[in-house]
């Protein structure tokens, strides 16, 4: 009786400290302008998901430094820089999720980036965007031709 | 041909388990002769099943090895130009394969507990192969409606679309098997299980039955996560070697619950105590297998690793999931009261040690499956999260620590109750090491709290895992104890692998024109050039590298970036020089500019891994330890059932001498 008694207090005493740990250290999703209008606390670990403006990828003279921008649903933008190989499949006007956090600046810094790894695969995060991004390059590029 | 010959099989298959599940079911009424009878048909029905469901996946690798393009799954996921290995091994890098390639080794480890065990009650065994036969008749039809693999095209297609060129690699001909087999080798464990429950047969004598399979499951589930661990490693090309990812976690859920049932079997066996505590880790155990697959297959949670999902899938195997698990914890619900407890035994004994282990496992397991379903949880409700090692590691740590440290202690008590003071020596010695490997850490410089706590423990353990050699003669110490030693020992040198990985690890990120040189580590690395290569299905770009330490002699280090062109792809193929204290990790990226001379640069990406691949050494002892147990039990019980065997002949000759010596007595003579 004892046994399970332990085992029971053990059990749940995983699952809270489960569920504070959680509400502390899950990585919370944020869109462009979601982080612009109630932006994380600096330093706390979050995911930044959207899609790279057309024309914003800029390497730095060190070669493995990248700063571009991140656009979502509205006009809203976060600015990101990420140090490392980027992606094989991170192009302009694609979805991209960054882990990281906000520095003090208000500059995302990347730890990691989740680019869509082969044609089929969408971060689960962007599966909402990809329409409006369809769209919008669409708009983009039959503006010309018309 | 092929294709058809495969499906009838399946179909016989399925057929078969249908009657091995009624026969085995009819086998229980002990009131009726005539329906006892049919009992005869449960393990003959699970032999032949065992054969036919091998043949239908031997037809399937056959349609593979040949590229039978008028089947839909070879079109889809096997090219003519591949590799022939990567032909064989793509049977099972996609959905339909590998759930034929999991009924197949669920058919066959039926099949052989049917064969060979002779040891289980009649009854209990009737049960058992009923469960079995349940078990597998669920995925025959989750395998024939909805994910044939036999399935034609109407027209052949000309070329197929290829195989993910992450998957075009060694390691998925170890590490997709491996892990099947244990998977499915817990369901074994489960069917044995419920079939005890049933048949309230839960003795140490059922304990013994059950732990060559719990051992056997166990130690592939080992091989498989880490084969697995270090194949994402190489292959993946981020250096790291486990990402606490949804499809990692579904195998490490089962092994927990493996290991933790693996001990507890082993006290049912040696002390008949922990009887329900058991059967319940059994249940435990293929319920997270059950959910691995479930994980895996549909596709639910988005994971580096899941290739093959589908999201309609899902809910044939949840439906399963619901009614194995729903079914099982309702037969332990009624039965369970009719299980007389155990022996009993103190908390400081070595029941005690491994119930506290078997508990702290059980916690763990509870930590991996919240953060591992959390997302799916406040997806519900609209919030996305994702939940990764911030999450993980110290709240696993929290429970794993005081585990390590019973983990260490509990081989020297003894059975039913124990005084402390016995082993006050071993203690002390224990506590030191911790001590002063934490003390001389922290002399060394400033590291984050985990690794230097894993490397004392580590060392603790590693010091620990021999301990219970003291006092006892070398030559006469059972193969099972090795086993355990072997087995306690890798948990350490794995878990120093893991420690030093991350609290010393060394990375470089540059760009680099060929010709320049980075040091890391004292390691020099100049790069050479960098050239375009090509392979069967793939281009690439291929750096060379010159990588040497202290004056020695250059080694060559290769890294590429390939662009795969069916399906179209690139991947980073990371070159390694392993060392006996570290690896060296190479990956190239992408063009980085000019320099100042106007030369062409080259991403680099570089890290020195201290003793990283002792982690992979020490899964592969702790396999060693579970191989070893496995032939050591197996040897004893030979050798007794050989003893018990003369012992029987000789009663009996001696029955048959006594009665030719002297003739049969009449009736003793009235006084």
């Amino acid at each position: 009786m004892a046994l399970v008694v332990f085992a029971l207090i053990a059990i749940v005493a995983a699952g809270l400290l489960a569920a504070w740990t959680l509400r502390n250290q899950a990585n919370y999703f944020y869109l462009p302008e979601q982080m612009t209008a109630s932006p994380p606390a600096v330093g706390q670990a979050v995911r930044l998901g959207g899609m790279v403006q057309p024309g914003s990828i800029a390497t730095l003279p060190d070669g493995v430094t990248v700063n571009f921008t991140v656009t979502g649903n509205t006009e809203s933008t976060v600015p990101v820089r990420y140090s490392g190989i980027l992606p094989d499949l991170f192009v302009e006007g694609s979805g991209v999720v960054a882990e990281g956090s906000l520095g003090p600046d208000g500059v995302f810094l990347a730890t990691n980036l989740l680019a869509k790894h082969d044609e089929n695969y969408v971060p689960r995060e962007l599966e909402g965007l990809e329409g409006h991004q369809a769209a919008d390059y669409a708009a983009d590029t039959t503006v010309g031709i018309e | 041909m092929i294709a058809e010959l495969g499906l009838a099989a399946l179909w016989l298959s399925a057929a078969l388990a249908v009657l091995q599940m009624v026969s085995g079911a009819l086998g229980l009424k002990i009131g009726d002769q005539r329906l006892a009878a049919f009992a005869a048909y449960a393990r003959p029905a699970a032999v032949v099943q065992a054969f036919l469901a091998v043949l239908s996946f031997g037809m399937l690798l056959w349609a593979f090895a040949i590229t039978d393009l008028s089947i839909k799954l070879v079109a889809t996921n096997s090219h003519s130009m591949k590799p022939f290995i990567y032909k064989l091994t793509g049977t099972w890098g996609n959905h339909e394969g590998s759930m034929l390639l999991w009924v197949a080794v669920l058919a066959l480890s039926g099949g052989l507990l049917a064969g060979l065990e002779r040891r289980l009650k009649e009854r209990t065994m009737n049960a058992t192969l009923a469960v079995q036969g349940f078990v597998a008749l669920g995925f025959y039809a989750f395998l024939l409606l909805s994910s044939n693999p036999f399935e034609r095209l109407p027209v052949p297609a000309f070329e197929g679309s290829g195989l993910n060129p992450l998957l075009q690699d060694i390691g998925l001909a170890i590490h997709p098997p491996t892990l099947y087999i244990g998977y499915v080798g817990l369901s074994v464990a489960f069917s044995l299980a419920m079939g005890a429950l049933i048949t309230k047969q839960v003795t140490p004598d059922f304990a013994k039955v059950m732990r060559p399979w719990v051992l056997f499951a166990w130690v592939f589930l080992t091989l498989g996560i880490t084969a697995g661990s270090y194949w994402a490693y190489y292959e993946l090309g981020w250096g790291g070697w486990w990402f606490w990812d949804p499809v990692e976690n579904a195998s490490l859920m089962p092994w927990l619950a493996a290991t933790a049932l693996l001990h507890s079997v082993s006290v049912l066996a040696a002390r008949d105590a922990l009887r329900t505590w058991t059967i319940m880790l059994g249940v435990l155990a293929f319920s997270m297998s059950m959910l691995g697959t479930f994980l895996v297959r549909s596709g639910v949670l988005t994971s580096v690793h899941a290739f093959a999902v589908d999201p309609e899938r899902g809910t044939f195997i949840l439906v399963l999931l619901g009614l194995y698990i729903g079914g099982s914890l309702a037969i332990f619900a009624v039965r369970a009261g009719s299980i007389a407890e155990g022996k009993r035994f103190s908390a400081t004994s070595r029941e005690g040690a491994l119930v506290f282990n078997n508990v702290m496992l059980s916690a763990i397991l509870a930590i991996v499956l919240l953060g591992t379903l959390y997302p799916l949880l406040t997806e519900a409700f609209d919030v996305r999260v994702s939940v990764g090692p911030p999450y993980f590691n110290p709240a696993g740590a929290i429970f794993a620590i005081p585990m390590f440290i019973v983990m260490a202690i509990g081989p020297l008590l003894r059975w039913k109750s124990d005084k402390p003071v016995r082993i006050k020596l071993e203690l002390i010695i224990l506590a030191l090491i911790v001590v002063g490997a934490i003390v001389l850490i922290a002399v060394l410089g400033d590291y984050p709290v985990l690794p230097v706590l894993g490397l004392a423990l580590a060392a603790a353990l590693g010091v620990a895992a021999f301990l219970p050699l003291r006092g006892r003669k070398i030559s006469r110490t059972p193969l099972a104890t090795w086993g355990m030693i072997t087995a306690h020992f890798g948990v350490a040198v794995s878990l120093f692998g893991m420690a030093t990985e991350s609290a010393f690890t060394q990375e470089r990120l540059a760009a680099v024109a060929p010709g320049s040189t980075e040091e890391l580590a004292g390691w020099t690395v100049t790069l050479d050039g960098v050239d375009p290569v090509a392979g069967p299905n793939w281009t690439a770009i291929e750096a060379r590298l010159s990588a040497s330490r202290g004056g020695e002699e250059a080694t060559l280090l290769n890294p590429q970036a390939r662009n795969f062109w069916a399906p179209s792809q690139a991947t980073s193929e990371s070159a390694l020089i392993t060392r006996w204290d570290g690896q060296l990790y190479a990956v190239i990226g992408d063009t980085a500019g000019l320099d100042a001379d106007g030369n062409q640069r080259w991403q680099l990406r570089i890290w020195w891994k201290p003793f990283v691949t002792f982690i992979w050494y020490g899964g592969l002892l702790i396999s060693l330890g579970g191989i070893l147990a496995i032939i050591g039990r197996v040897r004893v019980d030979l050798r007794r059932r050989k003893a018990v065997q003369l012992g029987n002949e000789r009663r009996a000759d001696k029955a048959l001498l006594d009665q030719a010596a002297t003739p049969p007595r009449a009736e003793p003579e009235p006084v």
